[in-house]
């Protein structure tokens, strides 16, 4: 069934399909809309989950921690301040095993305020051993949400989901609502590997010396390595049964490509309109999207390039001190490799600039003429 | 019915702008209490003389431009963590008036924590205090505040204790606390209960000024668009359905320091 829905009502209709059965969490632009329609949805009866409004976020996760240990699946949603707050219980999280699934909606980090789209928030969460995913429309925001519970309970890590302020999470787009049957076909009930449980009675987070801390790091981060392997199978019977599937990076018109335009989140379909109008003119360049953040799908990141001597990493996020976070990881995943192009590091977008389809030409026909990056960080006024 | 030049110069200015409150439109809903608070705090400020002492720390909510109005320096603290920061600037400056400005949301959800502490270490700040019984700002979801049976966007059936708790009372919660020097609860619906919350807002501030200690007002305020309500009903249900659950008055008041 085909509806026009925004980017935080697409979460909403996502997370009753997946059958949630916690949802805790505290309001903030731009994600309320989220959380205002699940407890609709939950006041209803349309869902059968218990919907915990507590007074931060940082309690909001902590309490998603406890419900899935004790066996329920679990959500939250959030952004910006509010997942900047929640960032110990994310570790936490992640380290307890709990696949507690999670929307962040990008919002800038203040001071100074401001409500519109960025994403050093999810970004600054990288090493919270959370997978993440960076969507580009509604219907993959929709999917995603609904493959992520999956993912998460093969691997028990957590997931968070990522779109943009505004420009998803407040923005219409049709989407496809798959059937519930089809869903549940899809996403069985949950089944915890470890689970508070009398009957076989368990205690967790106990304390480790050296070698055990080290080892059981190590397990995880092998799991999360591991993931790759575990998000292409899910899209593979994501797309048996909905016929879509959406990769952990998707590579566009990049076929002898002399520049390649690399981006994440809403501004990947804006890149695709950029990429025909200056194909049409004959200039060799093409784009990808990354979805995947975490584990960063180097690899794939890699072979998707193929041999374009220049590629431009559009990065809407700021590492102070060391620049995109994006093109960071790109070109420190791409070190090792006995051909890599020049990449370009642009950073632009804080905090809601606009990327038109008219200013990521202006990028790419201006990058197509230069040899190599003249700084670290190439700065977009838009 | 036109005045005479002479009518005109005979007649007495008994009621201005503030001094410290700055000629700029308020960004608040019409009705809104905030205006109303927001104004006594800058005439409290006039009538002790301390505008060129006094720092304000707002809160996240719709208080959030206070920088705007009051002609003090303000600092925005993180939502929640105004008495933290407020804390922290009375320890460099203790010479200095420094108040906080919060909603419950800010104070009595996300920050109680540091709230109750601040109170309890008897900080010499001043603490105002708005309760609306929403999260004005994000859209009129449910407040530690909102009462019980009180529809919000997250209550859509209403508030039930089972699961979402009873409405918090922090003015008679900070009262049992050693550290607290002044304590009351007023409200802005009639002409009446303004000026007693005028009264308790200078009061507070005068508690400051005095070195007494942690001071609080807890101003129960209409937020006519997050209810539903035109600004007039919007003042009856602060009467009839807040002032009988959050009674009004003060809770605690000291005659003397505690470390004299
Ligand atoms: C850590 C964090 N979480 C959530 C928010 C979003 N937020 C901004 S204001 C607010 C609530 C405001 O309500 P209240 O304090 O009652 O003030 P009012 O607007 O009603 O005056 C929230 C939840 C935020 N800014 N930071
Ligand atoms: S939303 Fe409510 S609290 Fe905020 S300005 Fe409007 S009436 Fe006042």
């Amino acid at each position: 069934m085909k509806q026009v829905l925004m980017g935080d009502h697409a979460v909403a209709r996502a997370v009753q399909l997946a059958r949630a059965e916690v949802i805790s969490a505290y309001p903030i632009t731009p994600q309320t809309l989220i959380v205002e329609e699940l407890s609709e949805i939950c006041a209803r009866g349309e869902l059968d989950a218990r919907f915990i409004k507590v007074e931060s976020e940082h309690s909001a996760l902590a309490c998603c921690m406890g419900a899935s240990m004790a066996g329920a699946r679990t959500f939250t949603a959030t952004s910006s301040q509010g997942l900047l707050l929640m960032h110990e219980i994310m570790h936490w999280s992640a380290g307890a095993r709990t696949p507690i699934v999670m929307v962040n909606v990008n919002r800038a980090i203040a001071p100074p305020w401001n409500l519109w789209s960025d994403q050093t928030d999810s970004l600054s969460q990288r090493d919270t051993s959370w997978l993440q995913f960076y969507c580009e429309n509604n219907q993959e925001v929709l999917d995603t949400v609904i493959m992520a519970f999956r993912i998460a309970e093969r691997i028990f890590l957590p997931v968070m989901i990522v779109l943009d302020a505004f420009i998803l999470s407040h923005t219409s787009e049709v989407v496809d609502i798959p059937d519930r049957k089809d869903v549940d076909a899809f996403l069985p009930p949950f089944k915890p590997l470890l689970k508070l449980d009398v009957d076989e009675p368990h205690s967790f987070g106990s304390i480790t010396g050296p070698a055990e801390y080290q080892q059981i790091k190590k397990m995880r981060h092998e799991d999360m390595m591991d993931a790759i392997r575990v998000i292409k199978e899910t899209d593979d019977e994501f797309e048996k049964i909905f016929g879509r599937r959406h990769g952990p990076v998707s590579a566009y018109r990049c076929e002898n490509a002399e520049l390649v335009l690399v981006t994440t989140g809403a501004m990947s379909g804006t890149t695709r309109i950029a990429i025909d109008r200056l194909r049409e003119k004959g200039m060799p360049v093409g784009a990808l999207k990354i979805r995947l953040f975490r584990p960063f799908p180097a690899e794939e990141i890699a072979s998707s390039i193929g041999g374009a001597p220049k590629i431009a990493v559009i990065d809407r996020n700021l590492s102070v001190g060391a620049g995109g976070i994006f093109a960071q990881e790109i070109k420190a995943s791409l070190y090792g490799k006995a051909t890599r192009p020049a990449v370009f590091g642009l950073v632009g977008g804080l905090g809601g600039g606009d990327f038109t389809p008219d200013a990521i030409e202006d990028i790419a026909k201006r990058l197509l003429g230069a040899q190599a990056p003249e700084a670290d960080v190439i700065w977009e006024e838009l | 019915m036109a005045m005479d030049a002479k009518q005109l110069a005979e007649m007495k200015k008994v009621y201005s702008r503030p001094e410290c409150l700055k000629d700029t439109i308020y960004h608040f809903c019409p009705g809104c209490n905030h205006g109303n608070v927001t104004r006594m705090v800058a005439e409290a400020i006039d009538e002790f003389g301390i505008k060129g002492r006094t720092i304000g720390v707002a809160g996240v909510g719709c208080c959030v431009f206070l920088y705007n109005y009051i002609d003090v320096d303000v600092m925005e603290a993180p939502h929640g963590r105004a008495c933290a920061v407020a804390t922290g600037i009375n320890r460099v400056h203790p010479e200095k008036i420094v108040f906080t400005y919060q909603g419950d949301g800010d104070l009595a959800a996300i920050g109680l924590a540091e709230t109750v502490h601040t109170a309890n270490r008897g900080e010499n700040i001043t603490v105002i205090f708005v309760n609306n019984t929403v999260y004005g700002m994000t859209g009129g979801q449910m407040a530690p505040t909102t009462l019980l049976g009180q529809k919000s966007t997250t209550s859509p059936y209403g508030r039930e204790f089972m699961g979402d708790g009873y409405p918090i009372k922090m003015a008679e919660m900070l009262a049992t606390l050693e550290g607290a020097a002044f304590v009351a609860r007023v409200a802005c619906d009639t002409p009446k209960n303004l000026m007693q919350a005028k009264k308790a807002i200078k009061k507070a501030f005068k508690m400051q000024i005095d070195k007494m200690g942690f001071s609080f007002v807890e101003v129960l305020s209409a937020c006519p668009t997050n209810w539903g309500m035109n600004p007039l009903d919007a003042y009856k249900r602060v009467d009839r359905e807040m002032t009988p659950y959050f009674p009004l008055g003060i809770f605690k008041e000291r005659t003397t320091a505690d470390y004299l």
